[in-house]
């Protein structure tokens, strides 16, 4: 415990808290230190991510021991390679969002900064504990922020879905006490190593109510990583809510899919005898099934943010099925397009917005044309040459972006979201050997999926940009283009480096195949003595 | 007493769901706040049912479940209460706000299904 990286695992949580509470204690008139504080946080967060994401690479396990209570009685912080990767996606996507929020839609309502601060707090919590009660407890804090924040900016549109989309989590949550509830019960213990270790001694008796307990907890996750057929919130509440607020949820369902995964390759691994591999083909049935219904969602979507909303609905998919299929090289594969999901989503929720703009000609400003017109020149709707005309940057700029963006939720070349297909379909080619009317179907499906992404995202673009001619130059702010060049950045350097991210997927996922390392950090970290000091004598 | 209490968290949630499926926004309130007791008694009762055993240690028992309750659903069960009480707060704020921009306590807004 003297390790000083010990001391880090919390940090992700104990930072955004403390941040929240400064934020809420500087007034309205120092609204610059709040941005200030928040974007600072923010990458303080990053920067303590990407320390622990380096700490756990070589293959240890960081196990932080609450109030140095022993495993299975106190409360454990752990980070492996898993959390590890998701609190970098945190620090990433949350990084970008915070940047962006300051060009407008932090001022649009009151307390916006602690709220933000608040749900990352509860992200970064529910990555990293090792317990089943801590997780709800984590799950209804970034709960609790994120209502707030999807009402962010009031109007009809975000309290109506924003009301579905409350009502849709409050029951979710009561699924995941009744789950919870009922896995006590049998087992006696909520940390999830404990849980792991204990379950191959359930009784006989007590194994169907095992499995209906670890069944009706799964729902709750599951309404959390949108598999159909629950996830008629999705949709509506996302597009509704503020271009930085829907860049943060793009992280909520994957939030869901990782608590499933992670619950999952430990209770029900190869290890765990009859019980084994339970529920699998729930898993890849559900994935499957919503992979279709967001590849048609994305083709049937003409808005913009209907598109960005139907593209998680993908992911989430492509998630659900892949991981459940469970074989290590797909495991790697959809961890690794479960990065490229995550920022391109985002990249894609905070372009929307951007995008928007050029229909609007109020927003706008008129790009400077040459007013001569020859009678040889081909000309537009308004009389003015089409030819020779200077295309505005910021137009040029968000082009660019979109086309990114676009080739990274599609999956083509050259960007990453096509490695991260392609990974995904070898190793589905790879696992057809074993259940093949699975692996084929989903590599159909992702197929398909890439497909109507294309034609979707290619008919937005042109409405957007191609059917203004480029003649309407949107007004975007500095702090805008530099979140989602931050964001596309990220994307291009990870598909540069290719292969130590593969690797490291890789060597994720073969970790979450061999959960008993995980078992033994947890359970064999043992409570550092202090010294005990003599108590005062209480006076009489 | 354990059937009694099953009973009673069988009406608790039976009419919780049937609230929630309700079209009136109150109606889902109260269906969601009669779920949440349902589950916090289902929380309280796997602890296993006793008369007269505290949870808190005496001189002279020896520390069994035999003499004592379980005193972590106890716990947990405070939590949840705590937490379901916040949040259906945070469901009523949305509710007003809803009532006030559409004028309707329906779910969906509709002016007069």
């Amino acid at each position: 415990m003297n390790d000083p990286v010990h001391s880090l695992a919390l940090m992700p949580i104990v930072l955004p808290l403390v941040s929240a509470a400064i934020l809420l204690a500087i007034g309205d008139k120092r609204r610059w230190l709040r941005s200030l504080v928040n974007i600072l946080a923010t990458l303080a967060g990053l920067a303590i991510a990407v320390l622990l994401l380096r700490a756990v690479d070589e293959g240890r396990i960081i196990v932080y021991l609450a109030s140095n209570w022993a495993a299975p009685f106190g409360i454990v912080l752990v980070v492996d390679r898993l959390s590890a990767l998701m609190l970098l996606m945190v620090g990433l996507l949350a990084a970008g969002a915070a940047v962006y929020a300051e060009a407008g839609w932090a001022r649009a309502g009151a307390y916006f900064h602690p709220l933000f601060q608040i749900h990352l707090l509860g992200l970064n919590g529910a990555f990293l504990t090792g317990d089943l009660f801590n997780l709800f407890v984590f799950f209804e804090v970034l709960l609790a922020a994120s209502y707030g924040l999807q009402l962010h900016g009031s109007g009809w549109t975000r309290v109506r879905s924003g009301m579905h989309y409350l009502a849709a989590n409050l029951l979710a949550s009561l699924m995941f006490l009744v789950g919870l509830a009922i896995l006590y019960g049998i087992v006696g213990t909520l940390n999830m190593a404990d849980l792991a270790q204990k379950l191959a001694a359930v009784p006989e008796h007590d194994r169907g109510l095992l499995h209906v307990g670890t069944a009706i907890l799964a729902i709750a996750f599951l309404v959390k990583a949108a598999i159909w057929p629950l996830n008629a919130w999705l949709v509506p509440a996302y597009a509704a809510a503020a271009a930085p607020v829907a860049a943060l949820f793009v992280l909520m369902t994957k939030m869901g899919v990782y608590a499933l995964v992670r619950l999952w390759t430990l209770i029900y691994s190869a290890e765990a005898g009859v019980s084994a591999y339970f529920g699998s083909g729930v898993l890849v049935a559900g994935g499957l099934v919503t992979l279709a219904f967001g590849a048609f969602g994305l083709l049937a979507s003409i808005r913009l943010e209907r598109i960005a909303a139907a593209s998680i609905l993908v992911s989430s998919g492509t998630l659900l099925a892949a991981l459940g299929l469970d074989s290590v090289a797909l495991g790697g594969a959809a961890l690794y397009y479960l990065a490229s999901a995550t920022l391109a989503g985002g990249a894609l929720f905070l372009l929307v917005e951007l995008a928007k703009r050029t229909s609007i000609e109020g927003g706008a400003q008129p790009a400077l044309v040459e007013d001569v017109v020859d009678e040889d020149d081909n000309l537009d709707d308004q009389q003015l040459p089409l030819v020779g005309r200077a295309v505005p940057v910021p137009v040029a700029m968000l082009g660019l972006a979109f086309i990114a963006c676009a080739l990274l939720v599609a999956g083509l070349p050259p960007l990453w979201g096509f490695l991260a297909k392609l990974a995904l379909m070898r190793a589905a080619v790879d696992a057809a050997a074993g259940v093949p009317i699975a692996a084929w179907s989903l590599v159909v499906l992702l197929l398909l999926s890439s497909l109507f992404a294309t034609a979707t995202l290619v008919r937005a673009g042109i409405r957007h940009f191609w059917s203004k001619g480029g003649r309407i130059a949107p007004r975007i702010k500095a702090a805008e283009s530099i979140a989602v060049v931050f964001l596309l950045l990220a994307c291009v350097l990870l598909t540069v480096f290719a292969e130590p991210a593969l690797r490291y997927a890789d060597r994720t996922a073969a970790s979450l195949q061999a959960p008993q390392a995980y078992v033994d950090a947890v359970l064999g970290s043992r409570a550092r003595l202090g010294q005990i000091e003599d108590l005062p004598a209480v006076a009489p | 007493m354990e059937v009694l209490l099953a009973l009673a968290i069988g009406v608790l949630a039976a009419s919780g769901v049937w609230l929630i499926l309700r079209p009136r926004t109150f109606q889902v309130v109260m269906g969601l706040t009669l779920l949440s007791y349902a589950v916090n008694l289902f929380i309280f009762s796997t602890g296993s049912l006793v008369i007269d055993r505290p949870p808190i240690l005496r001189e002279g028992l020896p520390p069994t479940l035999e003499h004592y309750t379980d005193p972590l659903p106890q716990s947990l069960v405070l939590t949840a209460i705590v937490i379901g009480f916040a949040t259906t707060a945070l469901f009523l704020v949305v509710l007003m706000a809803s009532r006030g921009l559409s004028g309707t306590d329906h779910v969906d807004g509709d002016p007069d299904p």
